[in-house]
């Protein structure tokens, strides 16, 4: 599938047309390599990688994104099908195998991530789009003897100047025959029909009748289930096991050491769960067994005192510090928090001796394909994976060791049959790969007439990338990229400004969590630019203005938050408004939050959420966007964080873990700047904002400001 | 030997009674539209009707159920016709769609019982319910359409 001939065909060259309309030349992958395309009764026209027209007139756009709940399988169809002039409702979508043809056309490998599915997409998908349609009016015009520049397409047709009509499905067999086009003509932005409208998900039915089948419900002939007895404390290491009792319960088939600890395969998931807490395991935890999450921040406090690595450096900070009219400091601390999807991790294998197939809701396909052969033994060509919905991800099914998917290959190598490995939620929370804990110091200074003078940021805090194959994007930088995002580019105008990081030896292992590095810079930069406000004795939305005069997108969408959340005008008593606005994954959010506080309790009255995406595909989608990530925001704020005690993790479920849930759920609007600029992410975009507005809403209420989360009013300032 | 009733379909099962009716459902008739989110009755993802009643199925003894009717997910409707599967779609309320189930399934029990309910009885209702991508400002305006749909008359 590698190899010259896909360089070949996978050319990629610009022009610029005569004739007015842009033509790009382009490679799209084609589809007769598919490794798994299934050749259906009624499909006949495969034109490239990524859509499929039937004999019905069904158009089937095979998807290369995983759908999580943020929409790809509508957005990335509405793209296509733009291009296409489809009937929007004969479409509908797939999801592609894994395999080089469905690599992220930047990132160069198969994953979900990073906000970057529409922008990624957003050229390709219409491409392909506009390269199926040419090659049916091709058809049609070979049928009618006609010119092919005198025909139309509209809604799943071509029509000729005196409107005879064939559909895309009575041209689909006769355009397999045509010459796929090395350049085709985009559309003019003004004429677009689907993108930019509010289209309804193509994935909900499927989402209210039970029916979306998602990794946790794969079904196979002859699978057995499995769960696995993990260490309880990190590091650990397993000495020895008595699985007596176990072996004897009913429907037990195996019990085997793996390299994750011991898997318990059974008949069904209920009998491998309860053979599993007849388990004795004899750990050695000495590695990690003193280990505390208080003691961990006290050493992160002790470091912040001292410089960090240079991330950043303009003007002359620590003499601008020293001299300020005004000055303060500030220490904020974030805790360690699991992605915890809804749906616990989980893979089903079916492990042959020429082949591996894997059945798996999982944001980074390639990965695991490469780790799940070295386990397999299988070269990676050999092993395929299915990607299902995934019951949320939020970066956890994105793992660099694809753990989820490792463990489950060597518990069907050991068992010798098809295998479903499920996480209990226990298991899951308990299981590691968290956003990392952090602590930012920050010092600032105003002037005698209230400019911000200096900033100083030190951050203490675990690396993502160390230690992963992605270390390389650290580019031999002595930082982390995903530690400082969003605080290195601090776009406020203040002459003397410093960012520093500082590596934190733990071995928690840690990962991307929804906003990565945006999950604490965000709040750190927005609650300390508000406390700079206060000292400056200015309005906190004014005091920001002033600062962003070279960031017109900033100031848009944060003019537009404030606007529409009445910014100044009066509140019921007791009452206070917060506001903060972020640049992360080429969006811009702003947010104001409107908060009481009744006996230590924060209650989150409403939330006004205004974004830049640039150009946008689906308004719906990027509402709904918004507003799960002000929730998902406001959920870490409020309630959230993983602590440990002498190495053992205290929280295991959602009585210990809380979720922001509906009776606590604010009124969330949303509003989207109209932008023609490139796209932007918005998956992720929309978490950062939520914690600083509700903190600086806080302070507004009740005069006490926030440095840690989640929000105790009792440790407030 | 378990018997009872699933989506007005009799099944004798043969499982250990005291199997969660979750994991028998899901496992041993292969309706797995009924989800696993906890396990502790904390998130509501595995709820179910049992002879009329919402009930969190990770906790309830499969034996719970014999001689009683369980309804599911793929009991609703079989054509996506019940009006909070119209409301969910018209709302555009699931995003990873895994807690929507259990969502789906206390929200008709609330209309079952307050064919107009107010905001406080959604509270109340669906705060058992957690959805980890953020649905509650949809899940609420779906629930407030669907009941509009049953008073004029367009429900079942």
């Amino acid at each position: 599938m590698s190899g010259p001939q896909m360089e070949r065909r996978e050319f990629l060259k610009f022009s610029l047309a005569a004739g007015g309309g842009l033509l790009i030349g382009f490679s799209l992958p084609e589809a007769d390599m598919l490794a798994t395309a299934q050749a259906q009764s009624a499909t006949v026209f495969m034109p490239n990688a990524f859509v499929r027209i039937g004999t019905d007139d069904r158009v089937t756009v095979i998807v290369n994104h995983s759908e999580m709940g943020q929409g790809v399988y509508t957005a990335l169809p509405m793209l296509l099908a733009e291009e296409l002039d489809a009937d929007w409702n004969k479409v509908g979508f797939e999801s592609a195998p894994v395999d080089p043809k469905y690599n992220h056309p930047v990132f160069g490998m198969q994953i979900t991530g990073g906000s970057s599915s529409v922008w990624s997409a957003f050229e390709q998908f219409r491409k392909a789009g506009a390269a199926a349609r040419a090659m049916l009016i091709a058809a049609a015009a070979q049928q009618w003897n006609a010119n092919p520049a005198t025909l139309r397409t509209d809604s799943g047709a071509v029509f000729d100047g005196t409107n005879r009509k064939l559909t895309y499905g009575q041209l689909a067999e006769a355009a397999a025959k045509m010459t796929p086009p090395t350049e085709v003509a985009l559309k003019d932005p003004k004429t677009f029909k689907l993108i930019g409208k509010p289209v309804k998900r193509l994935d909900t039915s499927e989402k209210v009748n039970g029916k979306a089948v998602f990794g946790i419900d794969v079904k196979m002939p002859g699978m057995l289930a499995a769960v696995v007895a993990r260490p309880p404390i990190f590091g650990a290491t397993m000495k020895s096991f008595d699985d007596s009792r176990a072996r004897s319960m009913p429907g037990v088939r195996k019990i085997v050491a793996v390299p994750s600890g011991v898997a318990v395969i059974a008949d069904s998931f209920w009998q491998a769960k309860m053979a599993r807490e007849s388990l004795h395991i004899d750990w050695d935890d000495s590695a990690m067994h003193t280990f505390s999450t208080s003691q961990m921040m006290q050493q992160f406090r002790e470091q912040a005192k001292s410089p960090g690595t240079r991330v950043r450096r303009e003007g002359d900070p620590d003499t601008a510090f020293s001299q300020a009219a005004k000055k303060i400091e500030a220490v904020y601390e974030f805790p360690y928090l699991p992605h915890a999807m809804m749906e616990p991790l989980n893979c089903a294998v079916d492990l042959r001796a020429d082949s591996c197939e894997i059945w798996t809701g999982t944001q980074f396909q390639t990965v695991d394909r490469a780790n799940a052969a070295k386990i397999a033994g299988l070269p990676p060509e050999k092993v395929q994976i299915h990607t299902t919905y995934l019951g949320g991800g939020f970066g956890r099914r994105a793992n660099p060791q694809s753990d989820f998917v490792v463990e489950a290959v060597h518990v069907a190598k050991a068992v010798g049959a098809p295998v479903k490995v499920v996480w209990t939620r226990e298991d899951d929370m308990q299981g590691g790969w968290y956003r990392p804990a952090f602590l930012h110091a920050i010092a600032g200074g105003i002037d005698s007439s209230g400019n911000a003078v200096s900033w100083r940021s030190r951050l203490v805090g675990q690396s993502i990338f160390a230690g992963t194959m992605f270390e390389s994007l650290m580019k031999g930088k002595e930082y982390d990229p995903a530690s400082v995002e969003g605080v290195d580019d601090l776009p406020y105008a203040i002459p003397n400004l410093a960012v520093e990081s500082h590596k934190a030896d733990v071995k928690v292992p840690v990962q991307w969590w929804r906003s990565v590095g945006h999950s604490h810079t965000g709040f750190a930069t927005e609650c300390f630019i508000d406390e700079l406000a206060t000292l400056a004795q200015k309005d906190p939305y004014q005091f920001r203005r002033a600062l962003l005069p070279k960031h017109p997108r900033h100031l848009a969408v944060l003019d537009l938050a404030a606007q529409k959340a009445g910014w100044g005008k009066p509140l019921s008593k007791g009452r206070g408004r917060g506001i903060a606005v972020h640049f992360a994954f080429e969006s811009y959010n702003a947010q104001v939050a409107e908060v009481s506080v009744e006996d230590g309790k924060i209650r989150v009255h409403r939330i006004v959420s205004a974004v830049d995406c640039g150009h946008y595909v689906n308004p719906g989608i990027i509402a709904a966007q918004l507003e799960g990530g002000a929730i998902f925001g406001a959920s870490a704020a409020l309630f959230q964080e993983l602590t440990f005690e002498n190495g053992r993790l205290q929280q295991t479920n959602f009585h210990t873990f809380p979720m922001m849930r509906m009776n606590e759920c604010p009124e969330i609007e949303t509003h989207i700047v109209e932008s023609n600029e490139k796209s932007g992410g918005i998956g992720e975009p929309g978490v950062p904002c939520t914690a600083p507005a509700i903190a600086n809403a806080t302070f507004a209420a009740t005069g006490k400001r926030i440095r840690k989360l989640p929000i105790r009013m009792t440790e407030a300032v | 030997m378990v018997s009872f009733s699933v989506n007005k379909r009799r099944v004798n099962l043969d499982v250990d009674p005291s199997t969660p009716l979750l994991w028998a459902l899901r496992e041993n008739l292969g309706l797995t539209g009924t989800k696993y989110g906890c396990g502790i009755a904390q998130c509501g993802a595995c709820t179910v009707h049992l002879n009329g009643e919402a009930i969190r199925s990770c906790v309830a003894p499969v034996s719970r159920a014999a001689g009683k009717e369980v309804t599911t997910i793929e009991g609703l409707s079989s054509d996506l016709s019940h009006p909070l599967q119209r409301a969910w779609i018209a709302e555009d309320v699931p995003q990873c769609g895994y807690c929507q189930s259990g969502q789906l399934m206390s929200a008709a029990l609330l209309l079952r019982e307050k064919p107009q309910p107010t905001d406080e009885d959604i509270d109340e209702a669906m705060t058992g319910n957690i959805c980890r991508c953020g649905t509650y400002p949809r899940i609420r305006k779906a629930i407030h359409r669907a009941a509009g749909m049953m008073a004029k008359g367009e429900a079942r």
